[in-house]
């Protein structure tokens, strides 16, 4: 990749590899009473695929729409790719791909229909619309289905068709929020594997947002939000490196002996928990030979696991992304109602 | 820039048999070509919708042949005397073509709703055009799907005793697309503040069926009691069925009495309106709520 892009004629290049995608400074939207977003800063590098992880009404979908110019900021700036968000909307809107979290799709047209309106509304070239078309309709698998009305999609494939449509005019921001709500394990999966094939096939920078902690996984950086703040920015690999201890759990013949023996020889505090012992402790894996050698209960079983992003988030805000989200459930049982019959109407 | 073509690994490129070099489009400036275009499109999708519509256009087919014939073969023995051998039907046909083109204007301007409900709104607002050329679009595209009604109205005109006259049926044509744009116009109004599509018919059936009773559709407009007869004259829809019947009535060959009575023509303190003044105030009426419409739409987020 690197060796063609050196010996291609490349004068025309817009902008270093170093310029941010996206550069937002204070960036705040109150709504009456609701302050939603409470001054956030991150900046995405080009090329990048960013998620904003964290509970339903963390702010994530404001942020997302003042960076698309949906909705105006009550304070901060944003610029994306290289234009600002509130005097430059046209230029942003021009370099953006869109995919909401609730279908924006018109049901009554094909798919193809709702490409081509979508290409012609943002003025592709038409001699290369056909082309175009086709390449995004092949990546998500849909080229087949091209002339079915798209109410007769299932939610899965709308929502492939829907990053279809935002990649039409080969954008150089992809926005998606929530790209994968309401779908099953299956989908989601596929879902992700379109979003990595895209990040290398374009060049595209991708922003999404995401309450599903195990999809984090797939961004190269997450910024972790909690009512309207970030709480924490980094790789998913470093942000469960600073919780630093691991998860071990031991099952073995005698647990009260085992809990007093951690403590007495290791000075770890120990508890039982869904039947076994588990406690936490940093490099986890290294511990383990040491623990059959030393701690003189015999052990029936070890399991170790790594921090999870459920942990990066408890270690932040104090509480679990799953309390969060049961807290505000009827908040959420609403979205996926909407969801749903948004989805049976059509 | 906008047509780089790059090969590609293997890996990504042979998904689905798919061209192994990416094609990147490249999105303009905006420009006022690029506005007209999106009126354009915005426009062409109205018509799209509706032609896949089947119900729509089974409603468009039927619902004038009801009104004209079942509501003006029924009245006609009531009425027989009153009309000085002039068929009801014939009376009524202005302002059943009338009501046929709003009816069907209604329903165009309500799927700005149903856009807004299922999301399609949002697709449109944030492409990089002017709101006022989707709102325009908008208009003329429900302005046209509600003239095609009216063209079915005008073509069952024979049937009715009305002569296919080239004059007449060019002066009702241009009067119902005035029409049908004005109510299209005024539903988008409407629809950029309400928008449960209950509450939408709800207002617009509140607007439209005194509208259509008031107007003189279905009687003459002299000799009225002073209070309706106040309400007809504010009343839009008068300024449209007036001079559709006084064009359809010039083409007729019936006694002096019989047009003095059924065509006596809008008059304000007894002064004649003109019929150039009467289309003119639909067109200004519609202007205005299209301007109120943009208004609204653009100062949404
Ligand atoms: N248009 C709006 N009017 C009033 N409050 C809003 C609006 N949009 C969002 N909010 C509020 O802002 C907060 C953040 O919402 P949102 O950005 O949708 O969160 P998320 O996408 O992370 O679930 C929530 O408390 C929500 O109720
Ligand atoms: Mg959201």
């Amino acid at each position: 990749m690197s060796r063609s892009a050196a010996e291609a004629p490349e004068q025309h290049r817009a902008a270093p590899a170093s310029n941010p995608a996206i550069v937002v400074r204070g960036l705040e939207k109150s709504f009456g009473e609701v302050r939603a977003v409470r001054g956030v800063d991150f900046e995405v590098e080009t090329g990048e695929v960013f998620g904003f992880l964290g509970p339903n009404g963390a702010g994530k979908t404001t942020t997302i729409n003042m960076c698309c110019t949906l909705t105006t900021p009550s304070g901060g700036t944003a610029t994306v790719a290289g234009h600002d968000v509130v005097r430059e909307r046209d230029d942003v809107r021009r370099n953006i791909g869109l995919v909401f979290q609730e279908t924006t799709l018109d049901g009554y047209l094909t798919a193809e229909q709702n490409l081509r309106l979508h290409a012609e509304l943002y003025g592709v070239q038409s001699s290369l619309v056909q082309a175009r078309m086709r390449q995004v309709m092949e990546m998500v698998g849909l080229w087949e289905r091209k002339d079915s009305p798209v109410r007769t999609f299932s939610g899965g494939m709308k929502r492939r068709l829907e990053i279809a449509r935002g990649l039409m005019h080969s954008p150089r921001v992809l926005f998606l929020d929530e790209p994968t709500i309401g779908l099953d394990p299956q989908t989601r999966r596929s879902i992700w594997d379109y979003i990595r094939t895209l990040k290398e096939s374009e060049e595209i920078t991708i922003f999404m947002t995401t309450h599903y902690m195990d999809e984090a996984e797939w961004c190269d950086r997450i910024a972790i939000m909690d009512q309207g703040v970030i709480v924490a920015l980094d790789s998913p690999a470093a942000l469960k490196a600073q919780v630093g201890a691991d998860r071990i759990r031991i099952e073995t013949d005698d647990d009260e002996a085992a809990i007093a023996a951690l403590l007495e020889r290791f000075e770890i505090e120990a508890v039982i928990s869904e039947g076994a012992v588990t406690f936490r402790i940093p490099s986890g894996e290294a511990f383990v030979p040491r623990l059959f050698e030393q701690l003189g209960v015999p052990i029936r079983s070890v399991s170790v696991s790594r921090p999870t992003l459920d942990d990066v988030f408890m270690s932040h805000t104090g509480s679990s992304i799953r309390d969060v989200e049961e807290s505000g459930s009827s908040d959420r049982n609403k979205i996926m109602m909407q969801v749903m019959s948004g989805g049976g109407r059509r | 820039m906008s047509t780089t073509i790059e090969p590609r690994s293997a890996a990504t490129a042979d998904r689905g048999g798919a061209p192994s070099e990416i094609v990147r489009v490249h999105v303009p400036q905006r420009s006022f070509a690029s506005e007209l275009r999106a009126i354009k499109i915005v426009w062409k999708r109205e018509l799209i919708r509706y032609r896949s519509d089947r119900i729509r256009i089974a409603t468009t087919l039927v619902q004038p042949l009801l009104f004209l014939f079942v509501l003006g073969s029924g009245l006609q023995t009531l009425s027989a005397a009153s009309t000085h051998g002039v068929d009801l039907k014939t009376f009524i046909y202005p302002g059943i073509l009338c009501i046929s083109v709003m009816f069907t204007a209604m329903f165009s301007a309500a799927s700005i709703v149903w856009d807004r409900e299922f999301g399609f709104l949002r697709e449109m607002m944030v492409a990089p055009v002017r709101r006022s050329s989707i709102v325009i679009g908008k208009c003329l595209g429900g302005a046209t799907v509600a003239s095609f009604q009216g063209v079915i109205v005008l073509c069952l005109a024979g049937l009715v005793h009305v002569p296919y006259a080239p004059t007449l049926i060019l002066g009702v044509f241009a009067l119902q697309v005035l029409l049908a744009f004005a109510i299209t116009a005024f539903g988008v109004m409407v629809a950029a503040r309400i928008t449960q599509m209950q509450s939408f018919m709800g207002v617009m059936q509140m607007v439209v069926m005194p509208m259509f009773f008031i107007s003189g559709a279905l009687f003459p407009v002299s000799g009225l009691p002073g209070w309706l007869a106040v309400l007809n004259r504010l009343d839009p829809l008068t300024y449209a069925v007036d001079p559709m019947r006084r064009l359809v009535f010039s083409h007729l060959h019936i006694s002096p009495i019989a047009r003095h009575i059924l065509d006596p023509g809008v008059t304000w303190w007894s002064w004649h309106v003109p019929a150039l003044l009467e289309a003119g105030i639909v067109v200004a009426l519609g202007l205005v709520m299209l301007a109120i419409a943009i208004w609204e739409f653009s100062a949404t987020d």
